[in-house]
């Protein structure tokens, strides 16, 4: 089967971006009643306004979903930046390398220290960030990261610049299980304006990222796009088609989806599309019915109201207690409250949830959901090493 | 609790149980309602994925289930969710038993994380591996009697054939395999996967299952202690009436006169 980049083209938007806004009630309605979407144009009408008014039934049906497969429980992950070294001018990201912020890779030893201040939390599972830069982030130092990280932390995915195949393997093999890779925007002509320089402005290259990593043995994918940058309705629904022709072609894979909206960010780019609240709602719901079986992921980019009412209506993972500066635990976290003190001037986006992850699991629990923090074993994984230290004691 | 004794026990390797109502334990809201469940089912037997367990030896407090598993009351019966190929399994079988849990395994390989639909050829190889190692093995497969009839040629404890996708609370979909799996087997046959209503449950046992596992029906049910006690009581049912050998059926009226009644 063709890689997304060659299928995507060929998806008619125009007639389901057609369908998103001017699906009527009773389209809408005969979905609801289903209980569920059976493809894009079904997904394109639950993403209608027509659907906007049915958004307590289309929540019901998707809670009812979710915990199906899922039951009542979220998993928690942290994110712990690595560098925010970055070679690409991408014109909405903090991290782009004409914005004058300090500069940072963490050395192996720091980015242990930091991980130990997480795994004191309660973390089990970390997304290990970096920017793309092949100077700082190269020549098995993400390998000699993740070796070192296994002992403390049995879930490890990352979220760097895309890889070919044959690098992403020694990954796979120091332990990485899942590849999170956002497209950022699927509008082409959007995504060439705002990525002006570097290996990111391959549109393709990025789209076909995750067939990539599932070629190497990661056995979780994470995909995305970042709500903003063009039209939510269309951005949805292409990250609806890449999730389901990636369950097709990757299917040995855990595919999980990402709403992240805007925040703002060192360069201070204005974002020209919102989406709202109720729209983001909405689309995490229209997700659940389309494809109920897709980890559906809600990071502290969103404020702590919108996060709790989140927690019972479709979403299956949390971050927690995140900075996302490297080394902005131990610099910037009130180690006894773990609230984020003073600037962050490395940040790639500031959060908009401080609270602790014990306040989020607390959260959780009250509405009737347990947090699970643990829900990998490297044991798991086939090759090599990681088994080796998953049969020794842990420190 | 339920009248256990009501039913004739079942003996799976060298262990006996008087409930045939097996659990698992994923997707609970909170592992104290998990605990309350687990009492009001009667159950003697709960499954749980090690994948969520420390197997350090730690006690870690945020990644240790088992802590919530009262192991004088039930046999815990790991299994290798999360899987996806012979190897793992092994592996994980190997370190649960260096972590201390009992030589049983729950043997689940499932490459696809969406249907969680079981490997067949893959779950015969570790099958045959951990048998080999002394292990009892308890298989979660297709309701495929064929594969059925390997497994038991290699020496599984029970074979445990879905009803229908894991989570899907579809009931018994697979009746028809499921019927030819009982009537040749010689090993225990726990029907797992789909059972998502009391009814389910108490056919399965009827058809002649010797057990059913239950979890997603339990886990988010609104009350899962009454839920655990209506299935209780409907495995105990349903056993009952396999028991009894009722419900014949006929294609045609039986006539209530005797046609023999000539013969004098």
């Amino acid at each position: 089967m063709s890689m997304f980049s060659h299928v995507h083209p060929t998806i008619d938007f125009a007639t389901l971006g057609d369908r998103a806004r001017h699906a009527s009630d009773a389209d809408v309605r005969r979905i609801l009643a289903r209980g569920r979407a059976i493809s894009l144009e079904d997904f394109a009408a639950l993403l209608s306004p027509a659907a906007s008014v049915h958004l307590e039934a289309l929540c019901r049906l998707s809670r009812a979903a979710t915990q199906k497969f899922f039951g009542k429980t979220i998993r928690l992950f942290a994110p712990i930046y690595l560098s925010n070294e970055c070679v690409n001018i991408c014109r909405y990201c903090g991290f782009s390398r004409n914005n004058d912020i300090p500069r940072i890779t963490l050395p192996v030893d720091h980015v242990e220290r930091e991980v130990r201040l997480l795994a004191a939390r309660g973390f089990r599972s970390l997304l290990v960030v970096a920017g793309e830069h092949p100077k700082y982030v190269s020549n098995g130092y993400v390998e000699t990261v993740l070796r070192r990280l296994l002992p403390i932390m049995p879930s490890l995915a990352l979220e760097l610049g895309p890889l070919e195949t044959q690098d992403y393997v020694p990954m796979v093999r120091a332990g990485a299980e899942g590849l999170v890779v956002y497209q950022e925007t699927y509008d082409e002509p959007t995504y060439r304006d705002l990525h002006t320089a570097g290996p990111k402005k391959h549109y393709a290259w990025r789209m076909d990222t995750p067939e990539r990593a599932y070629a190497a043995g990661f056995r979780r994918l994470g995909i995305g796009a970042l709500y903003g940058l063009a039209d939510w309705r269309y951005e949805a629904l292409s990250v609806a088609a890449h999730a389901r022709h990636l369950l097709r072609t990757c299917w040995k894979a855990q595919v999980n989806i990402s709403l992240p909206r805007m925040r703002p960010a060192a360069g201070g780019f204005a974002p020209k599309f919102h989406m709202s609240d109720r729209e983001l709602v909405q689309t995490i719901a229209a997700y659940r019915l389309l494809l109920p079986h897709c980890g559906l992921v809600l990071s502290t980019r969103e404020p702590p109201d919108l996060r709790d009412g989140l927690v019972p209506l479709g979403i299956t993972t949390m971050s927690a207690g995140s900075s996302t500066e490297p080394g902005g635990y131990g610099a910037h976290f009130d180690e006894t409250t773990w609230t984020p003190v003073g600037e962050q001037p490395g940040e790639q986006f500031h959060i908009a949830d401080e609270r602790p992850p014990q306040a989020i699991a607390a959260m959780i629990r009250g509405h009737g959901y347990e947090p699970v923090w643990k829900d990998f074993d490297q044991a798991l994984v086939s090759e090599g090493e990681p088994a080796e230290l998953a049969l020794s004691p842990r420190n | 609790m339920p009248n256990l004794s009501a039913t004739e026990p079942l003996r799976i390797a060298d262990r006996t149980f008087h409930s045939r109502l097996f659990v698992g334990t994923g997707k609970f809201s909170s592992n104290e309602g998990m605990r309350d469940a687990l009492r009001a089912s009667g159950t003697e037997l709960v499954t749980v994925a090690l994948k969520r367990a420390d197997l350090s030896g730690g006690h870690d407090p945020f990644a240790d289930i088992l802590e919530f598993l009262e192991r004088d009351r039930y046999l815990v019966l790991p299994n290798t969710a999360g899987a996806m190929n012979a190897e793992e399994a092994v592996r994980l079988a190997r370190l649960a038993v260096a972590a201390g849990l009992p030589n049983w395994v729950k043997l689940e390989i499932h490459p696809d994380p969406n249907y969680l639909l079981p490997d067949p050829i893959e779950t015969l190889k570790a099958a045959e591996i951990l048998v080999k190692e002394g292990f009892v093995v308890l298989p979660y497969i297709n309701a495929d009697p064929v594969l059925a009839r390997r497994l038991q040629d290699v020496g599984v404890a029970t074979v445990m054939p879905l009803g229908s996708p894991i989570g899907s609370n579809r009931g018994l979909e697979t009746r028809a395999q499921i019927e030819i799996i009982i009537e040749q087997a010689q090993v225990p046959v726990v029907v797992d996967a789909g059972i998502g209503l009391p009814s389910h449950a108490a056919a399965a046992l009827e058809l002649g299952a010797d057990a059913v596992l239950v979890n997603t029906a339990i886990a988010i049910a609104a009350d899962p202690v009454a839920a655990a006690e209506a299935f209780a009581a409907a495995v105990i049912a349903g056993r009952l009436a396999h028991e009894l050998g009722l419900g014949g059926t006929s294609a045609r009226a039986v006539a209530t006169s005797p046609l023999t009644a000539f013969l004098g």
